[in-house]
């Protein structure tokens, strides 16, 4: 790699090792030998480390200290010698590579070198000074790091510094990687070297083992985030579709995962607090008469017609509310379940209501620089619309096609931006749309109030048949599959961009699956109530039945009679395991549904069009049916209103999260499948810019809608008398209050009664008020502060725009002259170098005058900057012959052999 | 990582992740894939086992490698040709792919990426690189005549290339001209009629999604 047409700017900023520099750059003949008298024990020194140990690739990591004085003294002795033929050979080998290098300069590095730039004069000056401190400790032959100043001491410290930010900055630098690893080896091995040094004073042990555990510790970060990012799941499933489908794709697959994520710790939170200490440490199945299957249905409880509609012994088990036992404690543990149930039930929102909100304001913060789009549509157009993602010959068309046709668009636009003929026509559409919209959701509100209504009458009725039974679950799945085309094809008559018209028709089919929820609640409220109303019927049965069970005559009064078998309890209606059931089977009808959609509409369409497109009298795949596209917008009001449900059942059934996880899992799997085997990617390729936190919002409302009945639930109605693990009591939040006064020292029962009160909520709702107002001032008037300071900086632009075209033509003409002064140089320097050592030691001023240039507009004037370097490290040519070797001077090494390579042009 | 793993060395792999964006599975990952492909040794002075051409000797050439002393170095200096790069699936429909070639090759005639080249690459095109780093390589890459800065010549060839090859989606003379001096008017601060790095990196930084779309992912 050593023979990479490398830009002379980029060398310049190369502290190469291998090569010593002086700091006086006027006069060659000084600057050539006598710092290489100075320097050359040290360069000596550290290149003899090097080549005592020539398999070495890398410097040993282990020990950040020097070797100790006298031993490397007699290195350099023993090395000198080799040096002098590896530092000649080296320059020789470094002649001919130069010849083969052809003429052509990349393009010229600008900003990176300036930084870069800035830095080389300073540490070439630290050199010099801390040559001419050491020269006589070094004359006598003193030990090398043992005796430094307090001004050394500091300007290494700082050089230091300096090599650390290298280090830590190296991998965001526009350079080749040979380069990069010879920068980084350099730097690494200059702080090992000093700052052992500089350590010495205060303790040397104690900084090499801080040094040390501080590489361990990046190592071991290293490591853990490499973990964590083999840690992500699917992760590169979702990139094989971002790079055939476009990011908007991926962008509902990335959504999918992080719902995933998230159930994933809800069901953790639920089984674990919830299930597992009820199946454990919970009475047995068949104990009391919650826990039982009624003799009624024993005979058709295990069914598989009646496990399918999770009656039988799937009613009667942990996955719903009814199951649970009202005991306060259970097991030795004497673990509080209503408590936990209760507590688990409330976090479960509370996560969720977290962890939505957080991604939505971690999505913001980056994407807060925005505002400015508007004044650069054509160059946003033209340097950022291709996605380097695209992978696939197709998706490269339509993209190609989609590009065309905003270059088009937009210089039509700018054209005719005052002519509006189209205006009223578009707006007439849009509206028509709209009214046609609203008619559709109208009509499915009504259907579905009117099923739900002729439910009602059925389930009064016996012996209904399997379709009356389902209806409002099949009418429901209906218009969730049929209005999203629908809603898509008037949408067409509105002519929106793709992602606004995605928005639109996320809002609109949110509001029809809005719609049907809440027309689905709503009825099931009402058959909640109507149970309530049977329930003070079915507790007096019960009392009955037990108190004539007892109570009977005809039975030996004095043996104790067996207790009332559990079965033959009656018992009431348990109106929330009813809707923890209706809740599990909307979801699972749900993943039966999207399945087989996907499977009918997708996959077995896909298979027809392409096979018979062998003997069709048109072109199948271009012309009507073709492949589909997947479907973003329905994709992602599935998951968030699948979400929505699972978070309004799980509080009645606490198996529904684990469904929802596997349903997930599934779905992810095969979408996956169906995307890649039979889905074509959108005709408009169009980026899911920040449409995520859309998403995510539509999540957040979603979950605050389901929040409210379950609420209301737990607020209002009051719990079943004879099942799940609030029975007994007036309300469920009950539990708490029993929790506190019997587990709790009385005063914090005080404390909560006094919190209760609502003389302390209310100035409390209040003043949250005020610091939600104050803060909503605060931002608002810190934006407008930016937009004012933005415009500030725009009007200074405008000022310096000609001073700055004036400035960088001058300063290419200046740094001109320098390049032809520093040749010069350069020349004599070579005479002179031959003689003394091999190490060759040229230097020139110009890097001072360099680093104050702004970097803008003068390519030219980097082409002549010199090569500094501070740090004689010479490699043994064997190890890695391409990237270890002591690089050349670049430019006064070619002027001087006069073999040189074609110069680039200026 | 079995045979992968052991080519490069660990120093070497620690050090290439610092020098790169990229994590240790994409470094392995990488490597792989260009010891899998067959190999053209492009220089005559660094004699490989591949000499012999098709992918049986290069099937050879990674039996080999591991017995074989220097095989670190191999790995790394065999040079994989730009034909090769060019059909990789990635790549294969970016209508920059000479370009990036072409900026990422160190080799004197630009024709061929060795290992390093094709790590520096995928770096720059990772999702963790920094926006400026981006940039300064998409600048590179837009500039077709390696001069320096974006001009006339070099826009129009960019807008040929983001329209792609079909002749109906060209644009027409006027259509360009008037899209170039938009673009200008946009972005050329200082008016002297090209963009240069420092103005594309400022248009650049105000874009919303181009760190996002700038990227590939092997």
């Amino acid at each position: 790699m050593s023979r990479q047409p490398k830009s002379l700017g980029e060398e310049a900023g190369s502290g190469v090792r291998g090569q010593v520099r002086s700091g006086s750059p006027g006069t060659g003949d000084r600057s050539g030998r006598r710092p290489s008298k100075k320097r050359a024990p040290r360069a000596e020194g550290a290149a003899g480390r090097r080549g005592a140990q020539p398999g070495q690739k890398e410097r040993a990591g282990g020990s950040p200290g020097p070797g100790s004085p006298r031993r490397k003294q007699a290195e350099r002795r023993r090395h000198r010698e080799e040096l002098g033929e590896r530092g000649r050979s080296s320059a020789e080998r470094t002649c001919t590579e130069r010849r083969k290098k052809d003429g052509r300069t990349s393009l010229k590095e600008q900003r990176a070198p300036s930084k870069k730039e800035k830095e080389v004069p300073r540490k070439e000056e630290t050199w010099k000074r801390l040559k001419k401190h050491r020269s006589p400790s070094l004359a006598s032959s003193a030990s090398v790091g043992e005796s430094l100043s307090e001004e050394e001491l500091a300007r290494i410290l700082e050089q230091l510094e300096d090599k650390k930010k290298l280090i830590a900055t190296v991998r965001s630098k526009p350079w080749p990687m040979a380069k990069k690893l010879t920068e980084l080896r350099e730097a690494q091995e200059f702080v090992e070297k000093y700052e052992g040094a500089l350590g010495k004073g205060k303790g040397k042990r104690l900084y090499a083992y801080r040094m040390l555990m501080a590489k361990k510790w990046v190592k071991f970060k290293r490591d853990f985030d490499n973990f964590k990012t083999q840690c992500i799941p699917w992760e590169m499933k979702i990139k094989d579709i971002e790079s055939h489908f476009g990011s908007s794709v991926a962008s509902y697959f990335i959504f999918l995962r992080w719902m995933y994520g998230v159930n994933l710790v809800l069901f953790g939170l639920i089984f674990g607090l919830v299930i597992i200490p009820e199946v454990l440490m919970g009475v047995p199945y068949g104990s009391i008469p919650r826990k039982t299957v009624p003799r009624a249905e024993e005979e058709k409880a295990m069914d598989f017609s009646v496990l399918w509609d999770f009656e039988g012994y799937i009613k009667y088990s942990a996955l719903f509310y009814g199951y649970y036992n009202n005991q306060r404690t259970i097991g030795w543990l004497r673990y509080r379940l209503p408590m936990a149930y209760f507590m688990v039930g409330v976090s479960v929102f509370g996560y969720s209501l977290m962890i939505v909100i957080r991604s939505m304001a971690s999505n913001t913060q980056g994407s807060a620089s925005e505002g400015e789009s508007a004044n650069f549509t054509f160059s946003f157009k033209m340097f950022t619309s291709w996605d380097y993602l695209i992978g696939n010959s197709e998706t490269a068309d339509n993209k190609y096609a989609s590009i065309t046709t905003s270059f088009k668009e937009s210089i039509v636009d700018e054209q005719e931006s005052n002519k509006e003929e189209n205006i009223h026509l578009t707006r007439f559409l849009r509206v028509l749309a709209n009214f046609l919209i609203i008619c559709c959701l109208c009509g499915s509100g009504y259907l579905i109030y009117f099923v739900v209504k002729r439910s009602q009458e059925f389930s009064k009725m016996q012996n209904v048949s399997w379709y009356e039974r389902n209806e409002v679950e099949i009418v429901m799945s209906l218009l969730g599959m049929f209005c999203p085309p629908l809603f898509e094809t008037i949408a067409a008559l509105e002519n929106y961009h793709p992602r606004i018209g995605l928005k639109w028709q996320l809002g609109r089919i949110f509001a029809l699956f809005l719609g049907n929820l809440y027309t689905f609640l709503l009825a099931l409220m009402d058959d909640v109530h109507l149970k309530l109303s049977n329930e003070e019927k079915i507790k007096n049965l019960t009392h009955w039945t037990l108190f004539n069970y007892y109570n009977s005559s005809g039975w030996n009064e004095s043996v104790p009679r067996p207790p009332l078998h559990p079965a033959d309890v009656p018992r009431g209606s348990c109106w929330e395991t009813a809707v923890g059931i209706e809740f599990m089977r909307l979801t699972v009808s749900d993943m039966l549904v999207t399945y087989i959609t996907i499977l009918l509409g997708d996959f077995v369409r896909a298979c027809f069009v392409r096979f018979m497109n062998y003997c069709w009298c048109w072109d199948l795949e271009a012309g009507f049916p073709s492949y589909a596209e997947f479907d973003i917008s329905g994709n992602v009001l599935g998951l968030i209103f699948n979400q929505g449900m699972i978070w309004m059942g799980s509080f009645y059934a606490p198996g529904l999260v684990g469904v929802n996880v596997l349903r997930l899992l599934t779905s992810m799997y095969f979408q996956c499948w169906a995307v890649m085997s039979s889905n074509v990617p959108h005709e408009r390729v169009f980026k899911a810019s920040r449409s995520n936190n859309f998403y995510m919002g539509l999540l957040l409302l979603v979950l605050f809608l389901s929040l409210l009945p379950v609420a209301y639930a737990i607020m209002s109605l009051p719990p079943s008398f004879d099942c799940g693990p609030f029975s007994g009591k007036n309300r469920m939040y009950d539990v708490i209050q029993e929790t506190i006064e019997n587990d709790f020292p009385t005063f914090l029962g005080k404390i909560f009664a006094f919190l209760a009160n609502p003389g302390l909520i209310i100035p409390a709702i209040l003043l949250m008020f005020l610091a939600i107002y104050y803060l909503n001032s605060v931002s608002k008037s810190l934006s407008r502060a930016n937009a004012q300071l933005r415009k500030k900086i725009q009007a200074l632009r405008e000022v310096e725009k000609s001073h700055k075209s004036v400035k960088g033509r001058t300063t290419a003409r200046d740094s001109e002259d320098t390049a032809k002064g520093n040749s010069k140089n350069a020349t004599q320097l070579q005479l002179t170098k031959e003689g003394t050592t091999p190490h060759s030691a040229s230097q020139s001023q110009t890097a001072g005058k360099k680093a104050q240039d702004p970097g803008i507009s003068s390519s030219a004037s980097r082409i002549t900057l010199p090569v500094s370097q501070h740090l004689p490290v010479s490699r043994p040519p064997g190890v890695r012959p391409d990237s270890g070797q002591p690089r050349p001077q670049t430019h006064p090494w070619r002027s001087a052999s006069g073999k040189s390579a074609p110069r680039p042009p200026h | 990582m079995g045979g992968s793993g052991s080519r490069l060395s660990k120093e070497l792999l620690a050090e290439y992740q610092d020098l790169t964006f990229l994590t240790k599975q994409e470094i392995l990952l990488a490597n792989c894939w260009l010891l899998l492909h067959p190999l053209h040794p492009s220089g005559s002075s660094r004699a490989s086992p591949s000499t012999v051409p098709g992918t049986q000797a290069h099937r050879r050439f990674c039996e080999l490698l591991p017995q074989e002393h220097r095989s670190t170095e191999e790995s790394l200096h065999t040079r994989v040709s730009l034909e090769q790069i060019l059909s990789l699936p990635e790549l294969k429909a970016n209508p920059f792919k000479e370009r990036i070639c072409r900026v990422f090759s160190t080799s004197p005639a630009r024709d061929s990426l060795s290992f390093e080249d094709f790590l520096d690459l995928l770096s720059v095109f990772s999702d963790t690189a920094t926006p400026d780093l981006k940039s300064h390589y998409a600048f590179r890459i837009f500039d077709f005549d390696d001069d320096g800065t974006l001009n006339r010549e070099d826009l129009s060839q960019l807008v040929n290339c983001l329209t792609g090859p079909g002749e109906d989606t060209q644009l027409s003379a006027s259509e360009m001209k008037q899209l170039i001096d938009n673009i200008l008017e946009e972005s050329d601060i200082d008016r002297d009629g090209t963009i240069n790095l420092s103005e594309f990196q400022h248009v650049i930084s105000r874009s919303p999604d181009f760190a996002s779309s700038f990227k590939i992912v092997l």
